[in-house]
């Protein structure tokens, strides 16, 4: 994004990475014998000087706040600092999840809807519309521009379910308007609406930008989305896989009743033609693909057991010889 | 994306009844799903961030969304710039370096 942008931070910690002591004490510039007060004074102060979110421009900064705030965990734990002075372990402490930080995402899409004042900073001018204003004033060759509205963005999360069969959701935005947004049966993830006419005002007459919303479908618990197919793993009980069976499928539209032919393996892909997504926009209706997946259960009994001790006899199949390359007992049986 | 409690549950040290507050305030402003919150990363990054201002920086809740104000333009400045820059050519760019490198 900034490959080509000038390097405007001066790196004023490069020093600090020449000596990336990892001794929490010096870290905080403490002594050895530093009490807990000392130690939370000195970490206060240098957090509040080296925080990553008030130093968006140097890159330093996280990594210098990451060592301070190590130094700090360890020291203020007397378990762990005792520890450390035992030599038993080493100034990183404990391994930490990486956080991330708030200016990571501050200028980025996500960002958008804090850049754009709260309704009350409405007072803080900034000096990019002074500039624009200014530029209005001055007039083009043919006197004030005429300029259409600027497009605005929203992000906007929908079920899985409304993305199949279309929806209508009211959208409050930041300014507070709110908006009839209509889902499309069949709208994809990352798909991007577009209502006419609902973003920033026009200049001098001209026709006002619009309002783009980018949709995130979230994530069904057992439905997946290929094109216009669902997919779906179906259990099904061993005697269902073995002896066939009538079950009852859920599909977007509802239940469906599907059979299930004798001697199903798992893995076996089942097509419900039509009960996929819906027909939408001149396509036809995708369709919906069950994959049985045999689950055994915990009612299993002592005859079923027995049962199939007298079949392993009869059958002594292996499935796993073309892997293993070991020799089937039964031959080439697939 | 995640709702409040789950918020509540991955920030260590944060109250459910302290984060409504700040949504109330609006320093917070997660999406809306079905009248339930869902909390993009940027939102738990803020939060996170607000803590921090409050615990380890000693910044007054009062204070807090003066800071914040501050930040989000400072933020919106920094990306302001960076579309600037976009639409410039690199001849430029280097002499903008030079200029900066001797403020």
């Amino acid at each position: 994004m900034d490959a080509g942008a000038p390097a405007l931070a001066v790196d004023v910690y490069a020093t600090y990475i020449g000596r990336m002591a990892s001794n929490p004490y010096q870290i905080l510039g403490l002594a050895k014998d530093a009490s807990a007060d000392d130690i939370r004074r000195a970490y206060r102060k240098l957090a509040k000087k080296h925080h990553p979110d008030v130093n968006p421009g140097d890159k330093r900064a996280e990594d210098k706040f990451k060592e301070i705030s190590t130094a700090n965990d360890l020291l203020s734990d007397p378990d762990k600092r005792a520890r450390f002075d035992r030599g038993e372990i080493d100034g990183a402490g404990q391994e930490q999840a990486p956080r991330e930080f708030y200016r990571g995402f501050a200028e980025g899409e996500q960002g958008r809807r804090y850049r754009r004042p709260a309704p009350d900073a409405a007072a803080y001018q900034d000096i990019f519309s002074d500039f624009i204003s200014a530029a209005r004033a001055s007039g083009g060759p043919q006197g004030a521009p005429r300029m259409r509205g600027q497009d605005e963005h929203y992000q906007l999360s929908v079920e899985f379910l409304e993305a199949v069969r279309g929806a209508s959701r009211a959208v409050t935005l930041p300014d507070g308007r709110t908006l009839e947004v209509v889902i499309p049966a069949g709208l994809q993830d990352g798909q991007t609406l577009r209502l006419r006419g609902q973003g920033g005002a026009g200049w001098n007459g001209e026709a006002p930008g619009d309002a783009l919303i980018e949709v995130s479908v979230i994530p069904h618990k057992f439905f997946r989305r290929d094109g216009d197919d669902i997919h779906l793993d179906l259990p099904v009980t061993m005697a269902e896989a073995v002896l066939g069976a009538r079950v009852t499928v859920p599909t977007p539209g509802g239940n469906v009743a599907m059979s299930v032919p004798p001697k199903s393996d798992t893995g076996r892909q089942l097509r419900l033609r039509g009960r996929g997504v819906a027909a939408h926009a001149g396509r036809p209706a995708g369709d919906l693909y069950a994959t049985l997946r045999i689950v055994v259960g915990t009612r299993t009994d002592e005859a079923l057991e027995a049962a199939l001790r007298a079949w392993k006899d009869r059958n002594p199949v292996d499935p796993r010889a073309h892997m293993t390359g070991q020799t089937d007992p039964m031959g080439a049986a697939a | 994306m995640i709702g409040l409690s789950e918020v509540c549950a991955q920030v260590p040290g944060l109250a459910e009844e302290q984060l409504r507050a700040w949504l109330a305030e609006d320093w917070v402003r997660p999406l809306r799903r079905d009248g339930d919150f869902a909390f993009r990363d940027v939102d738990v990054a803020r939060i996170r961030l607000i803590l921090d201002l409050h615990r380890e920086m000693d910044v007054e809740l009062p204070t807090v969304p003066l800071v914040l104000s501050l930040l989000d333009q400072l933020f919106a400045t920094r990306h302001q710039l960076r579309l600037v820059l976009e639409m410039t050519d690199s001849p430029f760019r280097e002499r903008l370096a030079e200029v900066l490198a001797r403020e």
